[in-house]
């Protein structure tokens, strides 16, 4: 049993009810949402404060509603949070609602003062803050039902939303709500043991469920106001370009548009680059006929017309120097004396990226010109409020922020130049009192930017007289996002001129190489970039995991052996997954049908470590996976069903740098893809036929999860494909076997 | 602007509409059923699939002016259809959906399929969903629940 203090400063000056009830019901999130303005700023602990208000409402009937912290975009987190939180507090879980939360203080990361969903961080940051918060309002209903029945609180029990006496004695949470709201709140709470868990560890169905399966669930893209126009951009082909002139007799004539104008827009990290022109129309299919009869002329000039294959050429050339130094252990000359004969060189190209989620991005605003009201599929409240209020020209807390169940995202909902939600500032901004929808159609998305960045790497290997490797030198080119936008960010993540993100899953292997240096450039490129789900490994455990498998093959030892071997002793994570998988997929891999192929591939992503095997064999030339088997460490598991849907899925949306059609690619400025036809990511033919998923036990703090399948599939898939064909592949998307 | 009579769900609607508005418009704006999703607006992904004479059909392309009189059937309308029903709930109880956006779509689509061929093959389940898109990577899942919706579909007995 253990004592944990919930209490700080900034909650004993709020005043606010705790668990509100009955007619109260409705007000509790306006009444947040409208704090005066001095309460969200005047201190940086409000949201350390965890107030319970905020989070659980006790409705009459019995429900209980939960705010979730997060944005809910398939990870399930709109779920499994709220699992932590009526676990502690002994809620009825089929009374559970859960909802997303807007913008506010209190729902900010508890460690990185920002409301975002980012990294994988929603369950490893909030396990313990949605704990807090279930039984602190457990101890209150009981503490209110104890008194009432002049009874120690010690000698009453709770379960299923009713607080049991000594005596027999028993009321319901709901009867409870609206006094328990009233007490003082307490200092110190009782977290459960983990044996007295009911729902955390369980296999528990996804609550958003239902609504998703008949239509009814409203994602962003589905918002509907009276009097609503709908929006859309017309952008330069170039990233950067701006407005020449525009002739938009045709497009005006079309009925039902309403006002065509100019507005600036801003790409990554030069905030102000260039311009485009907004077209609201009352209905999409009006604005998009108009934009479709637009006439602009760009102004192209100045500005890089970036090209695929001249970035290649370039990054080649970088990547034969050595970069900033990421990481540097023994001897970096150790190289040079090994034979030749006993060196591997090994150049990687890997493309431009896009995430298309299936919801195009969107975000519907409505100012009246002093305050403003929100409605986003959000991935960054925070930023992305604070954007809206400075292109009205109000302060943040005068914007309703509003965060919408989102179609997917995969890192694309998460930009920190807020581009979309400045487009639709200024659109509403001009509009003013009409509420706007912009939406970005297909093409704008896949045509738009924020790619993963394209990467060259060049490793040499040197293979020392055991078979392992004993030296290595790596070097990684490509793009960062973070490097000149100063802090937060680039305080946090850049050092010596390396981006953390471009390095992770290579530079931080928990093989042990005695002599390793991995060193990176950053060119400037006129292409924004971004992260795609699972950042760095997306590239850096593709290089790694097929290196290592070269290693393993060239030394004739089984590769899953191989890599154990090169673990030290302190690898428990990855000694774990690998000798997990190993048990899981004996039965298969020693039973494989003719022509198949086993591929292994391991990574470790947030201190969650992966290792995966799967049965590879080529059909109409590409690769047919008819079977994936993984293994996973991440702490403690709060639903494993959601971790099975994950990393099913996570597999599926990594096989996207497989794609023979997967790629971005830029040629004299232009985007050369536009839509499902020349992006062409998985469909249900190119993804494994079966997934099976299983976990590692352990009681450690939970750890990533979102992210971290996505990297194994694809070096899992070239390692097998070896097998079949005899060739190493290393360069990204696989256009041909 | 012409007006367009048509069946959704089983109810008469009336719309007024350039003629060639998609029919996943005239549902998302003018009947205000936005369970259809717009993903691509090319046929390529499928999110807004429906029933257009109980034919799995991509309303984004298909303009309203040739609707006719062919019934059209949304996802809002699958709860009173015997076999939607048991889809959705098999959809359901095998946990499908992740960011649920496509899901309206691969329902319909397996719908579709469940109807023509109550006992389809793998072979069959790839090709009746192979051009719907699920960017979460849904699909191990969706063909689990199409083999337990099929399952149910049985006649008793044969189960």
């Amino acid at each position: 049993m253990r004592e944990i203090d919930s209490q700080s400063p900034a909650f004993n000056r709020r005043r606010f009810l705790q668990i509100t009830a009955a007619a109260a019901g409705g007000v509790l999130v306006s009444l947040y949402l409208h704090l005066p303005a001095g309460a969200q700023t005047d201190n940086q602990t409000a949201s350390t404060a965890f107030p319970p208000d905020a989070f659980v409402n006790v409705r009459p009937n019995g429900q209980i509603v939960i705010q979730v912290n997060r944005l809910e975009f398939g990870q399930g987190v709109s779920t499994s949070l709220p699992m932590i939180l009526a676990d502690e507090m002994d809620a009825d879980w089929s009374q559970v609602v859960s909802e997303l939360a807007p913008a506010a203080d209190a729902y900010k990361d508890p460690l990185y003062q920002l409301q975002m969903t980012g990294g994988s961080i929603s369950l490893p940051h909030s396990f313990q803050q949605y704990r807090k918060l279930g039984a602190t309002v457990r101890a209150m209903l009981v503490a209110t039902a104890s008194e009432r029945w002049g009874v120690r609180p010690e000698h009453c029990r709770a379960a299923n939303s009713v607080v049991y006496g000594p005596l027999n004695q028993s009321a319901r949470y709901a009867e409870l709500a609206t006094d328990a709201a009233q007490r003082p709140r307490p200092d110190k709470v009782r977290l459960k043991n983990p044996s007295e868990f009911r729902l955390i560890g369980k296999r528990v169905r996804r609550l958003d469920s239902r609504l998703k399966c008949n239509g009814s669930q409203r994602f962003g893209i589905d918002m509907d106001l009276p009097g609503m126009m709908t929006a859309l951009v017309a952008r330069p082909p170039i990233f950067g370009g701006h407005v020449k002139t525009i002739d938009d007799k045709n497009a005006r004539s079309i009925p039902g548009v309403v006002d065509i104008f100019e507005i600036p827009l801003v790409r990554g990290k030069n905030w102000s680059s260039g311009s485009g022109i907004a077209i609201v129309a009352d209905r999409f299919w009006t604005a998009k006929q108009a934009r479709d009869r637009l006439n602009v002329e760009w102004d192209l000039s100045g500005i890089e017309h970036p090209d695929s294959s001249m970035l290649l050429g370039r990054y080649k050339e970088l990547a034969s120097t050595v970069g900033n130094v990421a990481v540097s252990r023994g001897d970096q000359s150790a190289i040079e004396r090994i034979p030749v004969a006993e060196r591997i060189v090994a150049e990687y190209e890997f493309p431009y990226l896009a995430h298309a989620p299936m919801e195009p991005l969107n975000t519907t605003i409505r100012f009246d010109g002093n305050r403003a009201e929100a409605w986003v599929p959000s991935q960054f409240q925070t930023m992305d409020q604070s954007a809206i209020a400075e292109v009205l020209g109000v302060k943040p807390d005068q914007v309703t922020f509003h965060t919408e169940y989102a179609g997917g995202g995969f890192g694309r909902r998460i930009t920190l130049d807020s581009h979309v939600q400045r487009e639709a500032a200024a659109i509403a901004k001009r509009m003013q009192g009409i509420p706007v929808k912009l939406i970005w159609t297909r093409e704008d998305d896949v045509e738009g930017g924020y790619y993963r960045p394209m990467f060259v790497h060049r490793v040499e290997v040197g293979v020392g007289p055991d078979a392992m490797p004993a030296a290595w030198k790596h070097v990684i080119v490509g793009q960062s996002w973070i490097i000149k936008t100063g802090p937060p960010w680039e305080t946090a993540l850049v050092k010596d001129g390396v981006d953390s993100l471009a390095i992770e899953g290579a530079a931080d292997t928990p093989y042990f190489i005695p002599n390793f240096h991995v060193s990176v450039h950053h060119p400037e490129v006129n292409v924004p970039v971004s992260q795609w789900r699972s950042v760095g490994c997306t590239h850096n455990c593709f290089v790694m995991e097929t290196l290592i498998d070269e290693l393993a093959t060239r030394a004739k030892i089984d590769p899953i052996d191989y890599r154990l071997r090169l673990l030290p002793q302190n690898a428990n994570k990855r000694r774990g997954t690998l000798t997990l998988l190993r048990q899981e997929s004996t039965s298969w891999r020693h039973d494989l049908a003719r022509n198949h192929a086993v591929g292994i591939a391991a990574n470790e992503y947030h201190e969650t470590d992966v290792a995966c095997a799967v049965d590879v064999s080529i059909e109409n030339n590409r690769p047919r996976i008819h079977r994936a088997t993984v293994a996973v460490h991440m702490g403690l598991v709060v639903n494993p069903l959601t971790v099975e849907s994950q990393f099913q899925g996570g597999l599926v949306f990594g096989l996207t740098q497989l794609m023979a059609k997967g790629a971005i690619t830029l040629k004299d400025g232009l985007v050369q893809q536009q839509n499902f036809h020349n992006f062409v990511p998985p469909y249900m033919s190119d993804a494994p036929v079966a997934i099976d998923v299983h976990i590692v036990p352990s009681s450690e703090a939970p750890t990533a999860c979102g992210e971290c399948p996505v990297p194994v599939i694809c070096p899992a898939v070239a390692n097998a494909l070896f097998k079949l064909t005899g060739k190493r592949y290393r360069t990204l998307p696989l256009t041909a076997l | 602007m012409p007006t367009y009579n048509v069946t959704v769900n089983g109810q008469h609607k009336e719309v007024t509409v350039d003629p060639g508005t998609p029919l996943l418009w005239v549902l998302r704006e003018e009947l205000k059923m936005t369970g259809t999703k717009y993903g691509c607006g090319v046929a390529a992904c499928g999110a807004c699939t429906v029933h257009l004479a109980g034919i799995a059909a991509r309303s984004c392309v298909v303009p309203i002016s040739l609707v006719g009189s062919r019934p059209i059937v949304t996802i809002e309308g699958t709860i009173r259809d015997p076999v939607g029903r048991i889809v959705q709930d098999a959809w359901i109880s095998e946990d499908v959906v992740q960011c649920g956006y496509c899901q309206s779509g691969q329902i319909m689509a397996a719908i579709a399929l469940l109807k023509s061929n109550p006992n389809p093959t793998d072979t069959n389940i790839e090709q009746s969903m192979g051009g719907n898109i699920c960017r979460c990577g849904t699909y191990v899942r969706i063909r689990q629940a199409i083999k337990a919706a099929a399952q149910q579909l049985r006649p008793r007995g044969s189960r």
